[in-house]
């Protein structure tokens, strides 16, 4: 448990995406004022890169302050693609349908 | 191979789950157009994101031009494209100064490949780039923004001039066009899928 939270935190991508939790959403007032902002911003689903963008934050720091909360349960992280870390045939099919219904 | 065909049937809602992201880098010397091309097919208007390196001095050549030696500021462009209703496509343009590599593992890791910008005045400055992903493995294509129209002999040097491999696409494009970068997008998808089939 020790050595994957460790590893979740350095190795969430810069597009992982970010959802509050109905804990996140519930936890109101007890909340650090960065945590409650993000609770906020990814109540509509957010990557990392562009919660990092909206706090005015670096990337490393947004990294860590998402890794700290998915750990306390306020957020879920989606890690992107598949399994080994690159998107596969299906998912570029996928891909590629997307932008040519653009 | 044309993928056109074989996934022209492929019209199966996305499955129903987690919303997945997937990314694509948009690289090219300095000036080239990034920004304006992922500002063109983007949802959002671009975001920038920082990121910090600490303890210079690795990776950058010129230090006379960062006032603080100990700490580097390197910003970032992206934009987002919602692909299908669980699918969300995020472009990232690479950092203008192609010396902060730091950057760029974060960049590739798990992209779909990269759209390398070429500007035909000044070739020379995508080499790094071109030499990164290389080196990575990362598919990608030469997109020859056109800037002031590409006379077709140029286009024709462009392979030569960058000694890139012959499966390696190069097409032209205007990164102010949403159909255009889109077109672009889409030949780097196709290109990837062929070098997925290429490897099984
Ligand atoms: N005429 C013309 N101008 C373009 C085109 N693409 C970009 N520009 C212009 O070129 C300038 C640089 O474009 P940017 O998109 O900022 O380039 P960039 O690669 O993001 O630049 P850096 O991030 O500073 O490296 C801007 O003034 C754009 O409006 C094009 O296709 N045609
Ligand atoms: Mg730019």
């Amino acid at each position: 448990m020790t050595g994957g939270r460790t590893r979740a935190r350095y190795q969430l991508a810069i597009e992982a995406l970010v959802t509050t939790t109905p804990q996140g959403r519930n936890a109101g007032y007890g909340l650090m004022p960065e945590h409650q902002r993000i609770c906020e911003l990814c109540i509509e689903i957010k990557s990392l890169a562009e919660i990092a963008a909206l706090m005015r934050m670096p990337l490393g720091v947004a990294r860590v302050m998402v890794g700290d909360m998915a750990e306390s349960g306020l957020i879920a992280v989606q890690q992107p693609g598949s399994a080994e870390g690159k998107p596969d045939l299906a998912l570029l099919e996928r891909v590629l349908l997307g932008l040519r219904n653009l | 191979m044309d993928f056109a065909t074989s996934s022209a049937g492929y019209a199966a809602p996305a499955p129903s789950g987690p919303t997945t992201s997937v990314k694509i880098v948009v690289a090219g010397g300095f000036g080239v157009g990034k920004t304006t091309f992922v500002g063109a097919v983007s949802e959002i208007s671009p975001l920038t994101t920082e990121a910090v390196m600490t303890a210079a001095s690795d990776g950058i050549d010129d230090l006379s031009k960062v006032p603080d030696k100990t700490t580097t500021t390197v910003a970032m462009d992206f934009g987002r494209v919602s692909l299908d209703r669980e699918l969300i496509l995020y472009l990232f343009g690479t950092p203008g100064q192609n010396r902060f590599w730091f950057m760029w593992d974060d960049l590739t890791r798990g992209a779909i490949g990269a759209v390398v910008l070429v500007d035909t005045r000044r070739l020379a400055d995508c080499f790094a780039a071109i030499d990164y992903f290389e080196d990575a493995g990362l598919p990608y294509i030469i997109a020859v923004n056109c800037f002031d129209g590409v006379l077709s002999h140029e286009m024709d040097d462009v392979r030569e001039a960058l000694s890139v491999q012959a499966d390696v696409p190069i097409v032209t494009c205007d990164a102010r066009s949403r159909e255009s970068t889109k077109l672009t997008l889409i030949r780097l998808v196709e290109h990837a899928m062929s070098r997925f089939a290429a490897m099984r």
